[in-house]
């Protein structure tokens, strides 16, 4: 080895080998692993919709009778195929439960954010932030037991509905309590980040703290706002255990919020592990998967087509 | 004296404003209260329920759970982390500005708002019907990390981004290479905001059900005097199905009838759960006090 000469740098003094060793082999490795992301959405994708669209291709069902027929009569074995595997209960049942879900605390969200950042930050930031932080790792599943354990009966209690507490109503409330904490963090990020010069020219014209929260906060957070509202709601659409503890599990559509119904979700859980692998209800399940999948990648899209007319305005 | 028309308007909006504020404080608290009315009823009640076989690991009690829970998201967190923290400094200091890493972030995001019953299908085809294997615990932990990968890339990306300039260069400037760089500089100045990181993502793991449904199986059966890595009863067999506390709570509830004191159980699985979460979510907190009572607000 001659790498010993005086005078040479010592990046020079490496061999070949050891500069392999130290630099490259790390950075493929590197790059390898942020390719490994890709693939792995990719490969989630792909094998979604392979699964999914069973369902039209071996089974020749039509998008549209998937989508809005409420016949779900799918047989449960790999030779029988000619059920009906219309999910329209199941579609309506989740695009319900969310919808009353954000319904119920959209208000309490974003009067929070505003609370913990523009009335008392210094609170906000000692105790509504932590403790909101700690409410989004309470388990789904918790808030589910909570939810047939107290929320079902109290229902019941209330309103003596004819199929018992389990309702549209119950489940809701649940998701309502599990999507708060994600909309008012990012409602409360959108609400901070917005210029303090803003609020300063607003003070300067002599507004009320309402006059700046109304005309000038709310109006310029709203981007912000949205883009919570939207996860909240991508969060309640893939919610499955603890919906499917209240919400009654009876495949027919709720005649009022008291009455129980299903979901996309709650169904995919309790079905899946008893149909047969490859049969019409299976591929059904795996096709409202899939559905569920493009919802999920719907609602990113949504986020970026608002934060990109955002940054256009401001351009 | 009559108030002039300005006057008026002045005190109208005086009295809106202080409407407004009182009504802020009742909707904002409201959900507050709620929430820790609601984890003081979970703790509670779990105490309530408490009877000391809990703590066995029998079908009475939920020792054996715990244990798989735990043994889950540590196996989980073992492929996450080093998958994770590698996409997380590719993000931050290999990848270039430009659409490959906009559609890099387009599909972190897309996994993080995945439903975890997808995951979990997911991760049902490929680690178990595609192995031809049963349930297991690996396949669960599999589904987990693929939930957990995006919250810690992506905080490795912004804690190694958030370093002050100044780190880099230096480093730099003595000569040392790129991966010498992120290696002996970068990642141990954001070690600690990557364990933050680490540690909700473990938290979150914690309380993941439907990814586990189809994976990890809800059943367990183990031998605690069978030390043998690759009997299905080996407490720490990887390849054995296990079910986890959050599952259970779920088991409980669907089959109920068949244990009696299933309300029990479930309730303090429940108040188990929320401790743990909690704990954690202590934790990453002291520890993000730590760095910046440390770098004096530097980082």
């Amino acid at each position: 080895m001659s790498t010993h000469k005086t005078g040479t740098l010592p990046s020079a003094k490496q061999s070949a080998f050891q500069k392999f060793k130290n630099e490259y082999f790390w950075r493929y490795l590197i790059i390898t692993c942020g390719l490994f992301i890709i693939l792995l959405t990719l490969g989630i994708g792909f094998f979604l919709v392979v699964k999914g669209s069973g369902t039209f291709t071996e089974f020749h069902h039509s998008v549209w009778e998937f989508l809005f027929s409420s016949d779900w009569s799918p047989m449960d074995s790999t030779t029988e195929s000619g059920g009906g595997v219309g999910a329209a209960i199941y579609i309506f049942g989740s695009i319900s439960t969310c919808t009353l879900a954000l319904l119920f605390v959209a208000p309490f969200s974003i009067t929070s954010a505003i609370l913990m950042t523009e009335i008392a930050p210094n609170s906000g930031t000692k105790i509504f932030q932590p403790a909101i932080e700690i409410f989004v790792g309470i388990p789904s599943v918790v808030y589910g037991w909570i939810g047939l354990t107290v929320l079902v009966p109290f229902i019941k209690h209330l309103f003596h509905p004819k199929m018992g507490g389990y309702s549209v109503l119950a489940a809701s409330i649940v998701l309502a309590v599990m999507i708060f904490p994600t909309i008012t963090t990012v409602a409360a990020d959108a609400i901070r980040s917005v210029s303090s010069d803003y609020r300063k020219a607003a003070y300067g014209m002599g507004s009320t703290r309402w006059q700046v929260i109304y005309k000038v906060i709310i109006p310029a957070a709203t981007p912000g706002i949205l883009t919570g509202v939207i996860l909240g709601l991508a969060r309640a659409f893939g919610e499955a255990l603890a919906v499917a503890m209240v919400i009654g599990k009876t495949r027919a559509f709720p005649a009022n919020i008291l009455s129980p119904t299903n979901n996309l979700t709650a169904a995919i859980a309790s079905d899946m592990g008893n149909s047969a692998t490859g049969g019409e209800q299976n591929m059904a399940l795996w096709t409202m998967a899939l559905l569920l999948f493009i919802i999920s990648i719907f609602f990113i899209f949504l986020i970026h087509i608002i934060s990109g007319k955002e940054k256009k305005k401001h351009a | 004296m009559h108030d002039s028309p300005m006057k008026k308007r002045i005190k109208k909006a005086k009295t809106v404003d202080s409407l407004m504020t009182k009504i802020f404080y009742i909707f904002g608290s409201f959900f507050l209260f709620f929430l820790l009315i609601l984890a003081a009823y979970i703790i509670g009640k779990g105490v309530i329920d408490f009877y000391p076989e809990l703590l066995t690991f029998t079908s009475k009690g939920i020792g054996n759970q715990f244990f798989n829970t735990i043994y889950l998201v540590f196996l989980s967190l073992v492929i996450s982390v080093p998958l994770g923290v590698a996409a997380g400094i590719y993000m931050a200091e290999y990848s270039k500005d430009g659409k490959f890493l906009t559609f890099l972030r387009i599909c972190i995001e897309s996994l993080s708002s995945l439903p975890s019953i997808v995951v979990g299908l997911f991760g049902y085809l490929v680690f178990i019907l595609m192995t031809g294997a049963k349930w297991n615990l690996m396949a669960g932990a599999l589904a987990v990390s693929i939930l957990s990968l995006p919250l810690i890339t992506t905080t490795t990306e912004d804690a190694i981004r958030s370093l002050p300039k100044g780190f880099k260069e230096g480093s730099m400037a003595l000569g040392a290479s790129q991966w010498r760089t992120i290696s002996k500089v970068l990642l141990p100045a954001c070690l600690p905001r990557i364990a933050t990181g680490i540690i909700l993502a473990a938290g979150r793991g914690f309380g993941e059900a439907a990814a586990l449904l189809y994976t990890a199986g809800q059943s367990t059966i183990i031998n605690w005097s069978n030390w043998d890595i690759t009997s299905p009863t080996c407490p720490l067999n990887p390849f054995r199905p296990g079910e986890t506390l959050s599952l259970h709570i779920w088991g409980m509830r669907t089959e109920g009838s068949l244990n009696p004191n299933a309300s029990a159980i479930a309730n303090f699985s429940a108040a188990v759960l929320v401790i743990m979460v909690l704990a954690f979510s202590l934790l990453a907190r002291v520890i993000t006090r730590r760095i910046s009572k440390k770098s004096g607000g530097l980082i």
